[in-house]
């Protein structure tokens, strides 16, 4: 088994009460779905959408947003699968995507390769 | 956990009745982006945390501290109410302020203040109804245009221009003051009658939707009841026509979208409880001296309701009552429910005769069910040929899939 990073980008902030509640019930529902199949090495977390970037020598601190809401990075989770093809095919579950949203999977390096 | 049914929808509504209080209607859209900011927090988080024990106390704490926030970095609370603008000005007072504010038995209070604001009188009815079901149902503008069986853009230009001409008025509506409930009760009345109505009567084609308003429509009413100077004879009255209504909503029409007629309605599907209810109400409507048309209409619901069937129904009573609503406020709709008591009452020939004498009978032309009746009455008579020739007239100006496959039953059973 492999390790994934699951990144979730977008945010919807245009939805009814009542899509976004079921937005939230679909996600509960998958992430229930890969836990109970093995897949949900760490939940992880969901993320603020505001923060700061610093960067280069000179430290320069700026606040967030960093980018249009769809680039935001909203939360992440690791996941357990055999490759990269069987973790794309369980990012494609991510209710996210019904939403306008995408999710980047990053396999995560290892030390023994 | 608490049921999780339409929660969002429900604590949009209450969310939205609160901070208007404190940021004041001129700031509707601040306050808008508030609740989409607490519900995008509950969906990120409660995924990743599941759902909280209390889901709407999480809600409404998000909702408060962000107003928190808002007040705090702009210290100008911006309601017109002096009494809370001196609590929210003060760091002292401004936390147990709020507190106070977001009591359930506050928000209570300020939803029912929202749903008498929502009923602005320089607001055409309709828009009235689409802004309850926007503003306190928490329906989006899909939604409401889905419901009123109306295009989305339709929807998009009423609902700012309402919203425009509520943040004019600059205060919310004082349900402490009685004169002013006393005049604007029975607009409200009228919007949850509508509110009803679309859902029981409605064009909409997802029965889904029907329920959810009359459902709605319910929610509201018992909120008017439990107001001192909103539980009037007319607000029992029009609580107890919902309840009978309602009660035989599932016999009218299945999960399937099948649509049935009183005449064919399997009566052991009607909602003995909320029959029961409705009949309490009715008795509750029953003090002062004013009749209502709610409490007409809601007498005939009683009369089907307590009838085991077609047959043993007091369809004389119901003729009569019809002729006193007819006097309160004539339409040709209540003619055409008339009619048809008649003619059940004194056989097709004279309901026959009744339909044709409705007054202002061109305004049912495009009605579907005006041409139905006609249908009915020429089949008991066996006049296949006659009545299939309404009943196509009726299926051609069918609104939605329900009615359509609903007449093309009536007209199968004309061959």
């Amino acid at each position: 088994m492999s390790e994934f990073a699951f990144l979730y980008r977008g945010r919807n902030t245009n939805a009814s009460p009542e899509q976004m509640q079921r937005t939230m019930e679909k996600w509960t529902a998958w992430f229930k779905d890969l836990g109970a199949k093995g897949h949900l090495k760490d939940i992880g977390h969901p993320l603020e959408p505001g923060g700061s970037v610093v960067k280069g020598e000179r430290k320069t601190v700026n606040d967030g947003p960093f980018a249009e809401a769809k680039d935001v990075v909203g939360g992440f989770t690791l996941i357990s699968a055999r490759d990269l093809p069987q973790a794309v095919e369980l990012s494609k579950g991510c209710p996210i995507l019904e939403a306008g949203g995408s999710v980047e999977v990053r396999p995560i390096q290892k030390l023994n390769m | 956990m608490e049921a999780m049914d339409h929660l969002f929808r429900r604590e949009s509504g209450r969310m939205v009745a609160v901070l208007t209080r404190i940021f004041g209607v001129q700031n509707l859209s601040l306050v808008e982006d508030v609740v989409q900011d607490a519900f995008c927090r509950a969906l990120e988080v409660w995924a990743f945390r599941g759902v909280p024990e209390n889901p709407s106390a999480w809600l409404m704490t998000t909702a408060k501290n962000r107003a928190l926030d808002l007040l705090r970095r702009e210290r100008t609370a911006r309601t017109h109410e002096p009494e809370i603008s001196r609590l929210l000005h003060s760091e002292w007072t401004l936390a147990p302020a709020l507190a106070e504010m977001f009591s359930d038995s506050a928000i209570q209070d300020d939803e029912l203040r929202m749903m008498f604001t929502c009923c602005h009188p320089r607001l055409p009815q309709e828009a009235q109804v689409m802004l309850v079901l926007h503003i306190l149902c928490g329906f989006s503008i899909d939604e409401v245009a889905a419901a009123f069986v109306t295009s989305h853009t339709a929807v998009e230009k009423r609902i700012p221009r309402a919203k425009k001409i509520l943040a004019g008025s600059k205060t919310m509506f004082d349900t402490q003051a009685p004169a002013e409930l006393s005049a604007r009760l029975p607009a409200v009345q009228r919007a949850l009658y509508l509110l009803f109505n679309e859902g029981y009567h409605g064009a909409s084609a997802e029965c889904v939707v029907r329920f959810e308003l009359c459902q709605e429509a319910m929610r509201l009413i018992a909120m008017l009841l439990q107001h001192a100077l909103g539980a009037t004879p007319a607000s029992y009255a029009l609580a107890s026509l919902m309840c009978l209504n309602r009660a035989r909503l599932p016999a009218r029409m299945d999960s399937s979208g099948k649509l049935n007629s009183l005449f064919d309605q399997d009566r052991s599907l009607w909602d003995k409880k909320l029959v029961e209810e409705g009949l309490n109400l009715l008795e509750l409507s029953a003090t002062g001296s004013e009749i209502t048309e709610y409490h007409i209409e809601a007498a005939i619901a009683a009369e089907h309701a307590v009838a085991p069937n077609m047959e043993e129904t007091d369809w004389g009573k119901i003729v009569s009552l019809y002729d006193s609503l007819m006097n309160i406020c004539p339409s040709p709709i209540i003619a055409l429910n008339r009619a048809i008591a008649i003619g059940q009452r004194e056989g097709a020939e004279r309901g026959r005769e009744a339909l044709r004498e409705i007054a202002r009978s061109d305004r049912l032309a495009k009605y579907p069910f005006y041409h139905a009746a006609f249908g009915e009455s020429e089949l008991q008579t066996g006049h296949r040929e006659r009545a299939s020739k309404h009943f196509s007239k009726a299926l051609q100006l069918s609104r939605n899939p329900i009615e359509r496959q609903f007449f093309e039953r009536r007209l199968r059973a004309c061959r």
